[in-house]
């Protein structure tokens, strides 16, 4: 694999996971969240751990945001901290 | 307080990263699970189960207690949320909306009012209300049919591809979830009620549970499945192949109704009259 590809994908996950703990916007955060989850998958699929990257593509970007989205659209979209 | 914090999770994360520099590289053929564990597995796992996909064969079938709980776990978070969340005092809510389906006209129904009871012309309709989508419905309406599909060919492909029962379960709950958000929840609790979502999630484990306990009648180890070449009728080989299968069908059925339900909860806050 080429090396500079995976760093952009860490350099991503670190931004994004960075991101997603200051934001104040809490729909921001699941997508960002979602973004993490989609990026750490292409890790996973460099790496070679294919099953993994299939279940983090279904389990962290598809479903896990879809119920965070779900949980911020019956509570307030900003945080107060 | 949260400078403290901070210098806590520094020191800790630092501690973590240390100690990581301590593990074998990643691939070196040094490693003590390279040289123990992994070759055993590499050379025998087909011999043994007739599966090519090393991951399921050891998923499934070496380290079959392992899945059994994590099942075991997923239907213990959708308990919990059902516990946790679900309201079972209904109140009628104050103002409800209909559709006059005939003339698409929308009527705001307060308090004790009701319309006529076995009408068929009136829908209900969310009071956080978006515009009828024809562009969403439509597409929703022709994926959802094709991802339940493949979730099902994940599901039995997993011996021969990446897959199994998590990641074929979690998009058949993700095709239902998808229609539920497209269309809207009462739809959804139509096709698949409450009652039948939870029923299914402890379906899924007994089917799994079920499978080792028929191992053990047949005289075997608990999750043995060679001992089922007698009830399938083929060798204990294909049996064990055949025996993963079946686990993964539980797998399968018990992850998607735990995260239909999970959907039904948070999208309705345990209400279950409406949602996203």
């Amino acid at each position: 694999m080429i090396w500079q590809i995976e760093l952009i994908v860490l350099i991503i996950v670190v931004i994004c996971g960075l991101a997603a703990i200051s934001i104040k916007d809490l729909l921001g955060a699941a997508v960002l969240f979602g973004a993490y989850s989609f990026m750490m998958c292409l890790l996973w699929a460099i790496m070679g751990a294919v099953d993994v990257a299939f279940t983090e593509a279904t389990v962290g970007a598809g479903v896990s945001t879809v119920l965070f989205v779900a949980a911020v659209f019956r509570t307030t979209r900003r945080t107060r901290d | 307080m949260k400078k403290l914090a901070i210098v806590i999770v520094l020191m800790f994360g630092g501690l973590l990263f240390y100690s990581a520099l301590e593990f074998p590289p990643w691939g070196d053929p040094q490693a003590p699970a390279s040289t123990h564990v992994s070759p055993r597995y590499i050379e025998q796992a087909v011999s043994e189960t007739s599966v090519p996909n090393l991951v399921t064969a050891v998923l499934a079938d070496y380290r079959g207690y392992d899945t059994m709980f994590e099942t075991i776990v997923i239907f213990s978070a959708g308990v919990a949320c059902l516990l946790l969340l679900r309201v079972y005092r209904r109140e009628e809510m104050e103002t409800r909306l209909y559709r006059h389906l005939p003339t698409g006209i929308t009527l705001r129904v307060k308090g004790e009012r009701k319309i006529p009871k076995d009408s068929q012309d009136f829908e209900q309709i969310d009071l956080t209300w978006v515009p009828y989508d024809l562009a969403v419905k439509t597409t929703c309406r022709m994926i959802v049919p094709f991802s339940m599909i493949f979730a099902l060919y994940v599901i039995a492909h997993g011996h021969h591809s990446p897959g199994g029962g998590f990641q074929g379960g979690v998009i058949l709950g993700a095709s239902v979830i998808l229609y539920a958000i497209s269309h809207n929840l009462r739809l959804s609790l139509l096709r698949i009620s409450e009652r039948l979502a939870v029923l299914l999630c402890g379906l899924g484990v007994f089917i799994y549970a079920g499978t080792g306990l028929l191992c053990t009648l047949y005289g075997a180890n608990y999750l043995d499945y060679s001992a089922l070449s007698q009830l399938l009728g083929v060798d204990p080989v294909t049996a064990r192949s055949h025996g993963i299968l079946m686990v993964e069908i539980g797998v399968g059925i018990s992850v998607m109704a735990v995260m239909v339900h999970l959907y039904y909860n948070l999208a309705s806050a345990g209400r279950h009259d409406e949602g996203l």
